[in-house]
């Protein structure tokens, strides 16, 4: 018999019960939930007289919705305000935890989870928004799942799911300086297409994972969904166990240890066999830049956009309306560009790291005048910890906007949109038509790229600094 | 709770021409901010359907009175991108009840199956004859028959056989809600916290 691979052995270690050609019954270790995608799940409870079935397993924060300034004060939009008090009052009925607004540990789920040591290896992990693929990063198998979904499970911490297929990719060598984790991920993505993961459950393999810190890990296996997998995760090794350790709900002395001798059998065996195999070489990426309308619309930031006759027959309308809403044209060079917005934050890169990253970039600098550069770190433990470390200073100095914790204009649900026509360098996750606001041109970038563009006020090659 | 059965559909179809319909078109997020799941018809495709003035955009095809119908017709990669079930309660609420498409996401398509909208894959080439079905008569008309596994252009005559695991197609034909199984089976799921513990 085969091996198996870590997704095969999680997977399998979770079926309750598997339904002949039909879903398997999956057990959920860990449900996270937010304000927008949870209401009609409870209220679906509420309807069948239901409680929540498993509160410890269950954790609550408000990030989509709310207002990144003034948190201290009652939201101002009227709905934002009902959807984040309904989470409130669910949360109070039910008995689940909720890290409200105000409270040190609220923030983005998929840096609160992680940063708390509620994600831990092994688990599955679920949530109601597609980048649940971001807890992936420490060996789980994390994936998003719809309101009815979120209901069954509240209601039985299982769901049904059809196994994903299995991807392996494998990245190895050196990075190049001034390549990271967001250049890695925005490659795979531009090489595979925005639907070439569509089915697969993705394993990031290589030295060029294994170098990475966790918060990189967390970025590369958070764009998983972006071309199409149901998630993505990365063998747990010691960098894991580090930075679990000694977190407030990672187990603790001789129990973390036994966890940690638990976490070490989750290695894909030699011999198991992949659905598909992709191979790159980490010495042909360079910083990336979306120039498209979905994320797998990327290039070498120092590249042209593509010429019409690049582009495969079929998908010339798609391209050419793609890149008549962004105001480009084919073969445009994209360096020098100017650029209005910045925006560093999301669960992509909303994480300390990515902050110190944009500090160092930017310390003793000024963004340019033509750039309004928005920071907005993921969580409460993220913005502590930048004021602790000075970051915020630097940013204050150098003309940025600090905000509060949330999504923020990842997808401009609460005010933080960026205006029609206007281009901004994000260093979120998705470059949709309308997702920073109607009619915004988002460019996807690394946090350093974004900071580079901030000081220069247009699109600029972040190696020409060093 | 027991959802309408899913019968036989024969109806006219919505064209929507365009690959890779990412769920933040299908509902944006400025709209995600109800607690109920009903009203969300009124924005599917917003952005496509009304320019910032409100004012509907004459080109879009669902402000052409030409167009209408049960089952939505688009590209590949339908519903990527956002988990939103939003975007099936946009579709559902419109009118819809079957989507069809060459390929769609796996999140979207576990939603509509939830909400008893059903997604319809078909191979490139056959959706590109309905397509062109549509566009020789807007008013052509379509089969599909889930118990059969079949979607016809009744035009030609021209069916395929599309694909849907037994047990989805048990729970869309009847009615049924995965919920419904799972609270069934509470007392395994706990003996299944004990093998484990």
């Amino acid at each position: 018999m085969a091996g198996k691979t870590i997704f095969d052995k999680i997977w399998d270690a979770h079926v309750v019960e598997q339904i002949e050609d039909g879903p398997s019954v999956v057990y959920i270790d860990q449900h996270l939930i937010h304000e927008v995608t949870s209401p009609q799940a409870f209220a679906g409870l509420d309807a069948r007289g239901l409680k929540v079935f498993r509160t410890n397993r269950t954790v609550a924060t408000p990030d989509h919705n709310v207002p990144t300034i003034d948190q201290d004060k009652p939201i101002r939009d009227e709905l934002s305000r009902f959807q984040v008090d309904k989470l409130t009052e669910n949360c109070q009925k039910h008995g689940v935890t909720l890290y409200g607004l105000n409270h040190p540990y609220q923030g983005i789920v998929h840096v609160v989870g992680p940063q708390l040591g509620i994600t831990q290896p092994g688990m599955t992990i679920v949530c109601g928004d597609s980048h649940t693929s971001t807890h992936g990063a420490f060996g789980s198998v994390a994936f998003g799942i719809g309101t009815s979904e979120v209901e069954m499970v509240l209601a039985t911490q299982c769901l049904m799911q059809s196994k994903a297929k299995r991807m392996r990719i494998t990245v190895d060598g050196e990075l190049g300086e001034g390549v990271g984790a967001k250049d890695i991920i925005l490659y795979i993505i531009s090489k595979i297409t925005a639907s070439g993961g569509t089915g697969y459950f993705v394993e990031y393999a290589g030295s060029a994972f294994r170098n990475l810190s966790m918060e990189g890990r967390m970025t590369v296996c958070n764009m998983s969904i972006e071309m199409g997998a149901r998630g993505g995760l990365i063998a747990p090794d010691e960098t894991t166990f580090e930075y679990i350790r000694g977190r407030e709900f990672a187990p603790k002395g001789a129990d973390f240890d036994a966890a940690v001798a638990k976490w070490r059998e989750l290695y894909t065996d030699a011999d198991a066999v992949f659905d598909a195999e992709l191979h790159f070489d980490a010495a042909d990426i360079e910083p990336m830049i979306t120039y498209g309308t979905n994320p797998g619309m990327g290039i070498k930031i120092t590249a042209n956009v593509p010429a019409l006759n690049e582009i495969e027959e079929s998908n010339r309308t798609s391209f050419a309306k793609s890149l008549d809403y962004m105001g480009l044209v084919p073969g445009e060079r994209l360096l020098g560009k100017t650029v209005d917005y910045v925006f560093v934050g999301s669960c992509t890169n909303g994480r300390i790291e990515d902050l110190r990253a944009v500090a160092e970039f930017v310390k003793g600098k000024q963004k340019a005048d033509n750039i309004t550069a928005w920071i907005v770190p993921g969580s409460k433990q993220v913005e502590k910890q930048a004021q602790e470390e000075g970051l915020v200073a630097i940013f204050e100095a150098a003309g940025f906007q600090l905000r509060q914790p949330g999504c923020s204009a990842c997808l401009g649900m609460n005010e933080d949109k960026i205006p029609k026509g206007k281009y901004a360098v994000s260093t979120s996750n998705r470059n949709f038509e309308g997702r920073q606001g109607p009619g915004a041109r988002t460019m996807l970038a690394s946090p350093i790229t974004a900071a580079a563009v901030a000081v220069t006020g247009k699109i600029v090659d972040p190696r020409d600094f060093n | 709770m027991a959802r309408e059965k899913f019968h036989l559909v024969h109806s006219s179809a919505v064209p929507v021409h365009i690959e890779n319909v990412d769920t933040d078109q299908i509902i944006p997020a400025r709209f995600l901010k109800a607690t109920t799941r009903d009203g969300f018809g009124e924005n599917l495709f917003r952005d496509w359907r009304y320019d910032s003035n409100n004012q509907p955009i004459a080109d879009f095809v669902l402000n052409n009175p030409r167009y209408s119908g049960d089952i939505l017709v688009s590209g590949k990669n339908f519903g990527c991108g956002s988990s939103r079930e939003h975007a099936a309660w946009a579709i559902t609420d419109y009118g819809f009840k079957v989507v069809v498409s060459s390929f769609f996401a796996d999140i979207f398509k576990n939603n509509a199956l939830n909400n008893g909208l059903l997604p319809v894959q078909v191979s490139d080439e056959f959706l590109a004859h309905i397509f062109s079905a549509i566009e020789a008569d807007h008013q052509t008309t379509f089969t599909v028959n889930l118990e059969t596994q079949t979607f016809t252009i009744d035009a030609t005559g021209a069916s395929f056989n599309f694909e849907i695991n037994s047990y989805k197609k048990e729970c869309m034909l009847n009615g049924y809600d995965d919920i419904d199984y799972l609270l069934n089976m509470k007392d395994k799921i706990a003996k299944f916290e004990q093998s484990r513990a």
